[in-house]
């Protein structure tokens, strides 16, 4: 599975929407996701990809898109 | 009121006496599995699993000094790995340093915040993961103090540290709220352990003098507060009750 689909799954599965409800260009407030939300959705994708995720890098995640190409860019 | 805690996995740190020790059995007697930490009393430790067992429950012992972070993991690590699950984390485990501050040395301040503060965000933090992960909320109770509340002479560092844990305990009820685990604290008053055992009986007079209900407390009397936090009170959360038979200092 290439590591867009993946990483949509996972959000979908975190979040609890519908994988194709997903675009690149979602942002998570467009699915109500909070900041707990987002740390969750962080800690599921540390463990999938096996890496850690900064504070500051979180900080810079606001679409989809952005933790597709952030995944794109350490796997 | 239903205290059905079977199926759900609880631990507690500095079980093996006073207060903690309390509190494991009367978990365990609710039908909860239970993690028995101690960081010094092995022995003792592995008595409460005993009686625990005796009782027909499941309990294991698991050695962890809670002021260290990569302890507290293992601790919640081997919690999980034998019983599948976390549920309910009670920070209980606590040490005094008593001395007017005069006196009090730099040691005696940061081995009480070390463990009775550090601690119980050591161990929180590394509950977290897992229970967020479980997604079927749960329950943190912080044993606090009166003196946390209060004040008192001679224990500033203690107070402070107990103080710490309520404020500690009221962020964190907001922060997980919408996951469904609530989060409390226990503030004790004096209750007949092995802490308040080293009193002199002119401070236990004076003491006593200020407790409406005439006596000291029992660890009994403090798990059972502890169990009503961990198996009913679902609407509650980022309170501190206090068990102290109405003491006004």
């Amino acid at each position: 599975m290439s590591v867009e689909n993946k990483v949509k799954d996972i959000i979908a599965d975190q979040l609890e929407v519908a994988v194709d409800k997903l675009s690149r260009e979602t942002t998570f407030e467009d699915i109500d996701a909070d900041s707990l939300d987002i740390v969750e959705l962080v800690m599921a994708l540390e463990e999938e990809f096996d890496l850690e995720i900064s504070d500051q890098e979180i900080e810079n995640i606001n679409t989809v898109g952005d933790v597709i190409k952030y995944i794109e860019s350490k796997v | 009121m239903i205290m059905d805690l079977s199926g759900k996995t609880a631990i507690v740190t500095g079980a093996s006496r006073g207060i903690g020790r309390a509190t494991a059995l009367s978990l365990a007697r609710s039908g909860a599995f239970v993690v028995i930490n101690y960081s010094s009393s092995k022995a003792a430790a592995e008595e409460v699993k005993r009686e625990i067992e005796g009782m027909g429950g499941s309990a294991l012992v698991v050695g962890a000094d809670v002021s260290d972070y990569g302890q507290c993991e293992k601790l919640i690590m081997s919690a999980i790995d034998h019983f599948k699950r976390i549920d309910i984390l009670v920070n209980n485990a606590g040490i005094t340093r008593d001395n007017l501050l005069a006196r009090m040395k730099a040691e005696e301040w940061q081995s009480v915040i070390d463990t009775n503060l550090n601690g119980v965000y050591n161990c929180c933090r590394a509950v977290l993961r897992p229970l967020l992960k479980q997604k079927s909320g749960g329950r943190i109770i912080n044993i606090a103090s009166v003196a946390g509340i209060h004040g008192n002479s001679g224990q500033a560092n203690y107070a402070a540290a107990k103080g710490g844990v309520i404020a500690f305990s009221k962020s964190l009820a907001k922060e997980l709220g919408s996951r469904n685990i609530t989060v409390n604290a226990v503030a004790p008053g004096f209750i007949e352990t092995e802490m308040t055992a080293v009193l002199s009986d002119d401070v236990k007079d004076r003491v006593l003098s200020h407790i409406a209900l005439g006596r000291l407390g029992r660890p009994e009397e403090v798990a059972e507060v502890v169990l009503f936090l961990a198996a009913s009170a679902n609407y509650v959360t980022g309170q501190v009750i206090s068990v102290d038979g109405n003491l006004s200092m």
